[in-house]
């Protein structure tokens, strides 16, 4: 079993390389996005079509042509600052809220009296709508930055708290009991075990947190500021200007999409260990079936 | 004076006593079996002699030494019945979790999630981790995850863990359950080879009367009912045992017997 050669990523790589360069170039750049793109292309595309025909009226929906050049006047007059104010409010509340939520979570998860004290509170206010929190927030802090920033960590805050105390909370009893044969003392065992085998749940609890802290974001934007791409939406709503309302929806999809790529990629790092069916495509081939 | 003492007074769960009055004593260098029906106590017994179970009224002494606080330090090793590898662990992290952690491997395929360590006692024990796959029979493996691993392949990486802190005594808890027939007698052998290579005392619960009269020295029956051993039966044939042997067969339909009695 000692001369087996396994099959390594890097021959696999090989065995895609055949066929030549262009096929290569073709493969590697554009057959990966032609079917996730072919469905926004059509949907843009009659669209386009539907306004310029008549079909559908322009000042309610305006061709994408001009939502575009729209994007293009935005990012001339100021949008960098209200892409700026968004990002920044979504940084540092989810950062707040998901930080809190770790600390408590792990609190809970790991000491039963912690859990006694805090966990039956933290269940009763997840079920309250954190929308409702906004008129109280607004009659406490006003209308400045503070309430946004609070009403966003309430939002990061549900979804990871729940990732890491149910991380914590599945961690296969068998794997600790290694732990504990090896005499592993408390800090060693969270870190050594308890950590990696809730590392799952908890980067879950953390991407849903993210994309609850850019929808909690919109809604304080809407209710009261002067930056943002919340107040870019209300304001087009008031000028009744549905090209800048599209055109501040496309900026949060794909602010959106970016924030949670970067936590997809941040989960392929640090979970690249998996067995999973989603982690399958880099994996390295299983060894031969020697016993 | 017996290397391995065990009593155990009293064990039990809730109301229901699971092992009474058990003494236990192994030899240096002893293979000694755990026969029994499924809930009779005998996994509970590992767990004692393991330190993992705390609540018992039990004593281990090994070499005359009490083990108030038993565990991988004592010069005892565990193999569980699942490989209970860890998945985020490359085979020399997981080899080695009792010790320092070691070195990458060289050969690693894909990036484990711990950083690579380059000091001296790291490479000791990379080298160490390297000694006793080789052992094993899965050298040039270091660098796998446990889901590049077959579930014998997991198996072998779970004994060579079990070795890594130079245990004078294996305790396994069914070991060889989990794994095809022909696996499971390639492991045996492995085990029977570094058992008698290491000199290492055996304690092993099976439901397979076969691997028990393969492998072991002493073949102890216990009953469903808490008490002393229904009956410790030496194993006196000669070895290495050849599979199939009629003095084996002999023994084995003697043990089925005793164990059909209490069925009945």
């Amino acid at each position: 079993m000692n001369t087996r050669t396994l099959e390594t990523p890097a021959t696999g790589a090989r065995h895609r390389r055949r066929g030549g360069l262009p096929l290569a170039l073709l493969r590697r750049f554009v057959f990966p996005f032609a079917l996730p793109l072919a469905l926004p292309v059509l949907l843009l595309g009659g669209a386009e079509l539907a306004v310029r025909g008549g079909v559908l009226p322009a000042n309610l929906m305006p061709p994408p042509s001009e939502v575009a050049r729209t994007l293009g006047w935005l990012a001339e007059n100021g949008l960098g600052a209200h892409l700026a104010a968004s990002t920044l409010r979504v940084a540092i509340g989810f950062l707040a809220g998901a930080g809190a939520a770790v600390l408590l979570g792990t609190l809970v998860a790991l000491d039963r009296r912690a859990a006694a004290v805090f966990d039956p509170t933290l269940q009763a206010l997840r079920a309250i709508p954190s929308l409702a929190w906004v008129p109280l927030l607004l009659l406490w802090f006003g209308i400045d930055e503070l309430p946004k920033l609070v009403l966003i960590a309430i939002g990061a805050f549900f979804p990871v708290y729940t990732g890491v105390v149910s991380g914590f909370g599945g961690v296969d009893r068998k794997l600790v009991e290694v732990a504990q044969l090896y005499r592993l003392p408390p800090l060693a065992l969270v870190r050594r075990v308890l950590l990696p085998a809730a590392l799952p749940a908890i980067l879950t609890g953390l991407r849903t947190g993210l994309s609850l802290a850019w929808m909690f974001m919109v809604a304080a934007e809407l209710i009261a500021a002067t930056r943002g791409l919340g107040y870019l939406l209300s304001d087009g709503r008031e000028t009744s200007r549905a090209d800048i309302v599209l055109a501040a929806i496309v900026l949060l999809a794909v602010l959106g999409k970016l924030s949670d790529m970067g936590t997809v990629a941040l989960e392929r790092r640090l979970l690249a260990w998996r067995d999973d069916f989603a982690g399958s495509d880099f994996k390295g081939s299983k060894a031969g079936a020697q016993p | 004076m017996s290397f391995l003492d065990i009593q155990v007074d009293e064990k039990r769960y809730g109301e229901r006593v699971v092992l009474q009055n058990l003494r236990l004593e192994l030899a240096r260098g002893d293979i000694v079996s755990l026969v029994g029906p499924s809930g009779c106590g005998k996994s509970t017994l590992l767990s004692i002699v393991a330190g993992l179970d705390r609540q018992a009224r039990a004593a281990v002494r090994l070499d005359g030494k009490p083990l108030a606080r038993a565990g991988v330090g004592d010069g005892i090793g565990f193999v569980f019945q699942e490989p209970r590898l860890f998945p985020w662990l490359d085979v020399t992290r997981n080899v080695a979790f009792g010790g320092a952690a070691p070195a990458a491997a060289p050969e690693a395929t894909i990036q484990s999630t711990t950083p690579a360590l380059t000091s001296a006692t790291a490479r000791d024990t990379a080298a160490t981790v390297e000694a006793l796959l080789d052992e094993v029979g899965l050298s040039g493996y270091a660098g796998h995850l446990p889901r590049q691993l077959s579930g014998g392949q997991a198996q072998r990486v779970a004994i060579a863990r079990g070795l890594f802190t130079r245990p004078r005594v294996l305790l396994m808890d069914e070991p060889f359950s989990a794994v095809d027939a022909i696996t499971r007698i390639k492991l045996q052998d492995l085990l029977a080879r570094v058992a008698r290579e290491r000199g290492l005392t055996v304690l092993l619960v099976t439901h397979d009367i076969d691997e028990a009269v393969h492998l072991s020295d002493r073949i102890v029956l216990l009953d469903r009912q808490a008490g002393p051993p229904r009956a410790q039966l030496p194993v006196t044939l000669a070895r290495p045992r050849a599979r199939g042997d009629a003095a084996a067969a002999r023994l084995k339909a003697e043990i089925l017997a005793m164990l059909d009695l209490e069925a009945a």
